[in-house]
């Protein structure tokens, strides 16, 4: 009698689990732009471009050309060849330091929602606290006191993120804890680490690594706000916020030097969260069920 | 019903802290289960049934308090340390909710939460868990089991999704399963199928099992004993035929009157307890029911019955003006 009923049902569920649904042109076009970025920021040292840090005094702020393909900024310096140089810094930082933010702040997240009581309230009484706090001045006392170097820079980007990835996944295990699955689970005698990392983490990781990708974007950005105050890398080294900084200083003569690198900046960025929310749309198992 | 049954209940009582004042969730219940027997508890929404039933398997909320012992297999569950406790739920202990949607894990496969939990409760190696895992979907009743093992819950329809439930309860051979409310969210047709199910591997495992549910046609036929909750308190207890026959207590008989029938005429007026449950955070003096019930008088109002004996052993209710016997039969 019970498998009567079932016959019907059967065959629609199974055919239609595999995934079919559309990526479209404009997700292809933001993985082929990521792919590229990457792929010129890797393969920077191989490639044949100048060194980006040679100067040509004679060629300060040269046009378009054979020889320089995106031109020269203000010291005679290969535009592309800084452009691609820069994107290995943004795109390190970038992705870097949300991978700390992700790892302390999911972590952290999933423990005081799960524990809760005084260890969540310490938790979130020093996130506040690091929310609480100027970003500008951390920064600005960070490279200070320890230099401005690329490893300070994502510690700093890091660590200002965590309190955001703590919230994301506090919330997420927070009503997830009280669903019925995981006390069934307590009541077959799952320990603390299994619950947390068998039923909590595979639900919690959904919406930090959704949140991980706007993070990457975000990190970009501000990586490159404080490179154009020159808080970031140190020169010689470019970054793209850098190069924006630089170019800024002759934006009526040659706004190309400010523009170019923006241009990749925002393309980059789009692409992320471009790619983040089609992925994120994608491996969700739960759409529409919930 | 010989010597020490599987489970017993003793004079266990809960309290919730809430910003109202203290909330008594559970008041002072006894009960027992004989391994393989059957124990349906019923009552209205807010009787107490669910927090008895985590307060059975030492799940209850972080502030709640309880009280009185839970013996179980010889060990009084209150007293083991959290490492013991995790054995013996591990061991002997599970749990089929009301909504299958949320007691399964809605990111893993069904394959992996089964196969994991066997894992590790039963020591299987991976090729060995799966092949359990098959067979197990099979016991429950569904189809195609290989290919289920791939699917996400939210691919297989609520009963579908009890079925798993069950499957993964079942997994660890417990010999006791309290299935809080497993038919409420399932319509009626898979209701029946899915409270066949657990009868049938409860008599193949031989395993002790409680139902909760506030469906009185849930029990009368597919439990041996059956208990009324009412506002934290058993109200009444009886074997399940006895109760049906001569039941003793007025909620008892007013909760079996709302049930709509099939052959009344159409638009009949269904006789619905009028009145709502007494808030749990201000106990009344005297019988809890007492506000809603048509018999009531004198000293129910002033004074609590406690579960007394009727004629025949075994059926206990809490009632000074119990129906169909003479009247002053009390603590």
């Amino acid at each position: 009698m019970a498998t009567l009923e079932l016959g019907l049902d059967q065959d629609v569920a199974i055919v239609s689990v595999r995934r079919t649904r559309r990526l479209g042109l404009l997700f292809w076009t933001a993985v082929g732009w990521m792919i590229f970025v990457f792929a010129v920021a890797i393969l920077a040292p191989v490639l044949p471009l100048p060194s980006p840090t040679d100067m040509d005094m004679l060629e300060r702020r040269a046009a378009i050309s054979a020889l320089h393909w995106l031109g020269t900024d203000g010291l005679g310096r290969d535009e592309l060849s800084r452009l691609a140089y820069g994107a290995r810094i943004s795109l390190t930082v970038g992705l870097l330091a949300p991978v700390i933010g992700i790892t302390i702040g999911g972590a952290l997240g999933l423990l005081a929602g799960y524990f809760r009581g005084r260890f969540e309230q310490l938790v979130v009484g020093s996130m506040d606290v690091l929310l609480a706090f100027p970003p500008l001045i951390l920064a600005l006392a960070v490279t200070a006191y320890l230099g401005q170097s690329v490893f300070n820079l994502t510690c700093i980007l890091g660590v200002l993120g965590i309190p955001a990835f703590m919230r994301v996944a506090r919330a997420s295990t927070l009503t997830l804890a009280r669903r019925e699955f995981v006390i069934a689970a307590q009541a077959l005698g799952a320990s603390h680490a299994r619950i947390l990392f068998r039923e909590l983490l595979p639900n919690v990781a959904l919406p930090l690594l959704a949140f991980f990708l706007l993070g990457v974007a975000v990190t970009i950005v501000v990586e490159g706000a404080l490179s154009f105050l020159g808080l970031g890398v140190p020169p010689p080294i470019s970054s793209w916020g850098s190069m924006i900084g630089e170019g800024r200083e002759s934006l009526e003569i040659a706004p190309q030097l400010a523009f170019i690198p923006a241009i990749a900046m925002f393309l980059t960025v789009l692409s992320f969260n471009l790619v983040g929310d089609t992925l994120r749309a994608l491996t969700d198992p739960r759409q529409g069920a919930l | 019903m010989t010597a020490a049954p599987l489970l017993s209940v003793e004079d266990v009582s809960v309290d919730l802290p809430t910003p109202r004042g203290n909330l008594r969730a559970v008041d002072r219940v006894d009960l027992t289960v004989g391994a393989g027997r059957t124990l349906g508890i019923v009552g209205e929404s807010g009787s107490g049934k669910t927090m008895l039933s985590r307060a059975i398997l030492q799940l209850l909320p972080r502030k709640a308090k309880p009280s009185g012992r839970v013996m179980f297999d010889g060990q009084d569950l209150a007293r083991l340390d959290g490492e013991a406790l995790r054995k013996l739920r591990a061991r002997s202990l599970a749990v089929v909710f009301q909504d299958p949607m949320t007691s399964l894990n809605p990111v893993l496969t069904i394959g992996t939460q089964l196969v994991e939990t066997l894992q590790e409760h039963l020591d299987l190696d991976s090729a060995a868990a799966r092949k359990r895992s098959v067979e197990l979907l099979a016991a429950v009743g569904i189809p195609a089991p290989e290919a289920r093992l791939m699917q996400y819950p939210h691919q297989l329809s609520g009963g579908m999704r009890q079925r798993v439930a069950i499957a993964i309860a079942l997994s660890c051979e417990p010999k006791l399963l309290i299935a809080d409310e497993p038919t409420t969210a399932l319509d009626v047709t898979i209701q029946a199928q899915i409270l066949d199910l657990l009868a049938r591997e409860q008599r193949r495992r031989h395993m002790a099992m409680i139902i909760i549910t506030h469906d009185l046609g849930v029990v009368a036929g597919r439990t041996d004993e059956v208990a009324v909750m009412y506002a934290g308190r058993v109200v009444e207890r009886a074997p399940t035929h006895a109760l049906f026959k001569h039941m003793h207590m007025p909620y008892t008989e007013a909760l079996l009157a709302a049930i709509p029938k099939i052959d009344a005429a159409p638009h009949t007026r269904l006789p619905a307890i009028s009145g709502r449950p007494p808030d749990p955070t201000r106990p009344l003096k005297g019988c809890s029911f007492s506000p809603r019930c048509r018999y009531a008088a004198g000293r129910c109002h002033s004074e609590k019955p406690s579960l007394a004996l009727a004629e025949s052993p075994a059926h206990q209710f809490a009632c000074f003006h119990p129906i169909g016997l003479a009247a002053g039969v009390s603590a």
